[in-house]
């Protein structure tokens, strides 16, 4: 698999191989799982990867293991982030895994029909599904109240049930229960074309359209032997920095919401509008989708006026910003709210600002760069409290170095070619790739396996990152009260769409 | 500390007049539904069938091309294509309908008929200018949620035309349910409107749960709301924007007329 080193790991193998590569403590926290799937292999078994990051500019390591009679020991007890990927292998493919703390439906929820189905083949028809309660643990004691909330919920927003169990204001339990909006996205792309993907992989989930058809564009490009010309790599930075400010504007308004600033409320949905329109204005898209493509760009954009748009947002943006620095409600509801320790947000495989904001440094965009992001130069922005507040700074730092990202783009993208659709690099011989991103929300994957004959994909997998924050955020809501839960939950600027996919 | 009061009241008035009055509708080049021109049909080709990745277009044994425009994603890729220019790139996003066979150009062999068979019904003139509306994301990518959370922000300020959301469905009159529809989602969906009290409303909004969309079929998507609940307008867009949306409502509540006609938008 392209750009990866690939490593076959003999049945049984699997927890000696690990120990090896990943020492129990002091680690370098680039030496991480970061995801696993399976597969259907072309002789008809089963295959499970499992995706390893080694450190700053060093290729993925990808371990292939055949499980036997479709079991494999879990390893989700020493590595805790594995575990909601074996519950999705187990729901989807039927895969035991052996030792597995909570053996419970994760995808498909509790009461689906007993059909795993990506191993029986095309299922066309929707799964029967009779309603259940989810598995939680039983809490005992009269005191203690459950408040099930969802799947739908007050106001605009995404479906998903959340339990809590509390006591008057303190809450003991908290599980959110996802996958309500569990679309099959990943068997959508089984049979379609290169250019079909495209249009699937912006569908993700729509917020974070360009993040996803980079990571995926990315994948087939590092398969097929392609490589973009330099203009649609600066353009592919600006799409996916624009996309950034879009949905940090986005955050800093659901925040001030949460707060209860109306003013501020209104101002920031304000600004976000304003970069929809200029998204919109560039490409056809308020989600600007419609641009990219496998081998650079679907056309060229004409980016003669961004620079001045740009400017008179930034004036604005950053005076918001100030202003709501200064703002003592505001921060006495977000300082210590939903702390997160570095030891949790990295041993649950917390990704994007949250880690950030818990004091791993960690940025694909600069530890495995990709696009035109080695000609630019821009700082991480870091924090160690790991509270809410953390997580707002950052977000507010990546604001400012999205702008100078942009700037620096169009201060040096010339004129020239904005796709190649030849080959030019070499290709993976099984035509099998890797692609990532780092998006608004952390660090995002897919992982393809492409038929050259058929032109059509076998498998596709994606790892959104809020996939990876979600399981982190619960941490978080335990022990907390239930005043502070919109608050920390708006901080951690979760999607469902992509969790859930 | 900030004096957000002031803030407020030097930033002065920010919502557009549009769409009962002049004003803009903050829409400038943003991309809606392929036009078609048959009459530049002419290659013989079936490029834009192949092309459509959510099944829209179709050709009849007679080489004659039909529309679905409910299963549009607006894509562009058959504008892309074809050969001859036959598809075209379009503002057209105001594509609210309330007969299901108004989204359709041409002769599409499996079009769905209106489910239930029962026609969109009239909006009771009590609710013309106080409408409740109760949104159930039955499964979108989010891009719907963002463009509706968008009818808030102060451009659309969409309470100004006496339309409101409402957390339960108890005081709703209006159903507006975005995705295609997923197992999991299915039942809370009936139970919201059987929630709601009469008289009810239903409105697809986005082409997933007008037509499916990307989304639709396979193990965990219906094929949109078509077949489990009456609909009484029909809003196809990937996503739709908030103008779009609203235009959609006013049509509903016909403060606005209802402008597509068989696949065709009639510019004014």
């Amino acid at each position: 698999m392209q750009p990866c080193t690939m490593r076959v790991i003999p049945k049984g193998g699997l927890p000696l191989a690990l120990e090896e590569l990943l020492p129990a403590h002091g680690g370098d926290p680039h030496q991480r799982l970061r995801m696993a799937y399976a597969r259907k292999t072309r002789e008809g078994g089963l295959e499970v990867l499992y995706c390893l990051s080694q450190g700053t500019g060093i290729p993925y390591l990808m371990l292939r293991v055949s499980p036997d009679q479709n079991r494999l020991p879990s390893l989700a007890n020493r590595f805790p982030a594995m575990g909601w990927y074996e519950r999705e292998m187990h729901d989807l493919f039927g895969l035991e895994f052996e030792g597995h703390p909570e053996p419970y439906p994760l995808v498909l929820h509790e009461g689906t029909a007993p059909v795993h189905p990506l191993l029986t083949g095309p299922v066309t028809q929707p799964l029967r599904l009779s309603v259940e309660p989810p598995i939680v643990p039983a809490m005992i004691g009269p005191e203690i109240q459950r408040l099930p909330f969802g799947p739908v919920r007050a106001d605009v927003v995404e479906s998903a049930q959340f339990l809590f169990f509390y006591i008057g204001e303190g809450i003991l339990h908290y599980h959110p229960r996802l996958f309500y909006k569990h679309r099959g996205m990943e068997q959508r792309f089984e049979g379609a074309s290169l250019m079909t993907g495209v249009i699937l992989s912006e569908r993700v989930s729509g917020t974070d359209s360009i993040a996803h058809a980079l990571a995926y564009c990315q994948a087939c490009e590092a398969a097929l032997g392609r490589r973009p010309p330099s203009r649609a790599n600066l353009i592919r930075v600006i799409l996916a920095e624009l996309e950034r400010l879009t949905n940090h504007l986005h955050f800093f308004a659901e925040l001030a919401k949460m707060t209860t600033l109306k003013v501020a409320d209104a101002q920031g949905h304000w600004l976000e509008e304003q970069a929809k329109q200029i998204n919109g204005t560039l490409t056809g898209s308020r989600f600007l989708r419609g641009i990219l493509c496998v081998g650079g760009l679907r056309h060229d954009l004409d980016l003669s006026g961004l620079h001045a748009t740009l400017k008179s947002l930034e004036r604005d943006t950053l005076s918001y910003l100030g202003k709501l620095e200064e703002t003592r409600s505001f921060l006495d509801r977000l300082i210590g709210t939903g702390r997160l320790t570095r030891e949790v947000a990295f041993d649950q495989g917390a990704t994007g600002p949250i880690e950030r904001a818990s004091g791993v440094d960690r940025d694909l965009r600069r530890d495995l760069c990709y696009a035109g992001y080695n000609t630019l130069r821009f700082a991480i922005p870091k924090q160690s409290a790991g509270d809410a507040w953390a997580r707002a700074c950052i977000r507010r730092d990546e604001i400012r170095e999205s702008l100078a990202m942009i700037r620096q783009c169009l201060e040096q993208i010339e004129p020239g070619s904005i796709r190649t659709d030849r080959m030019n690099a070499d290709p993976d011989p099984l035509a099998e790739g890797l692609g990532w991103a780092e998006g608004t929300r952390g660090g995002l994957y897919y992982a393809i396996h492409y038929d050259p004959e058929r032109e059509v994909f076998d498998r596709v997998k994606i790892k959104d990152p809020s996939f990876s924050n979600w399981r982190v955020f619960p941490f978080t809501v335990q022990d907390s009260n239930l005043m502070d839960y919109a608050i920390n939950e708006s901080s951690f600027g979760l999607s469902i769409a992509g969790a859930d996919r | 500390m900030t004096n957000w009061a002031w803030f407020g009241l030097r930033a002065g008035r920010l919502t557009s007049r549009w769409p009962e009055r002049p004003g803009s509708d903050g829409q400038s080049g943003i991309l809606g539904m392929p036009r078609f021109h048959p009459e530049r049909c002419t290659s013989g080709c079936s490029d834009c069938v192949s092309a459509c990745p959510s099944g829209a277009i179709t050709k009849n044994p007679d080489g004659e091309t039909g529309i679905d425009y409910a299963r549009c994603v607006t894509c562009q890729r058959c504008t892309e294509v074809c050969p001859t220019g036959a598809f075209e790139t379009s503002t057209d996003w105001a594509f609210a309908v309330r007969d299901r066979a108004d989204l359709v150009f041409g002769v599409v062999a499996d079009a769905p008929s209106d489910p239930r068979g029962q026609p969109s019904r009239r909006v009771p003139h009590a609710l013309k200018r106080s409408l409740h509306i109760r949104h159930v994301d039955a499964g979108s990518c989010n891009g719907c949620e963002s463009e509706l959370e968008a009818l808030l922000n102060p451009l659309y300020n969409l309470h100004r035309l006496g339309i409101f959301f409402t957390p339960s469905p108890r005081f709703a009159d209006l159903l507006l349910v975005t995705g295609p529809v997923t197992i999991a989602m299915h039942e809370p969906l009936l139970r919201t409107y059987e929630a709601m009290p009469e008289p009810r409303f239903v409105m697809a909004t986005g082409t997933c749960a007008t037509g499916g969309g990307i989304a639709g079929g396979g193990y965990a998507c219906h094929q949109g709301l078509a077949g489990l609940l009456p609909i009484d307008l029909w809003l196809p867009g990937c996503p739709p924007n908030p103008a779009a949306i609203m235009d959609a409502l006013l049509v509903l509540l016909e403060r606005r007329p209802a402008r597509v006609n068989r696949g065709h938008l009639e510019v004014s």
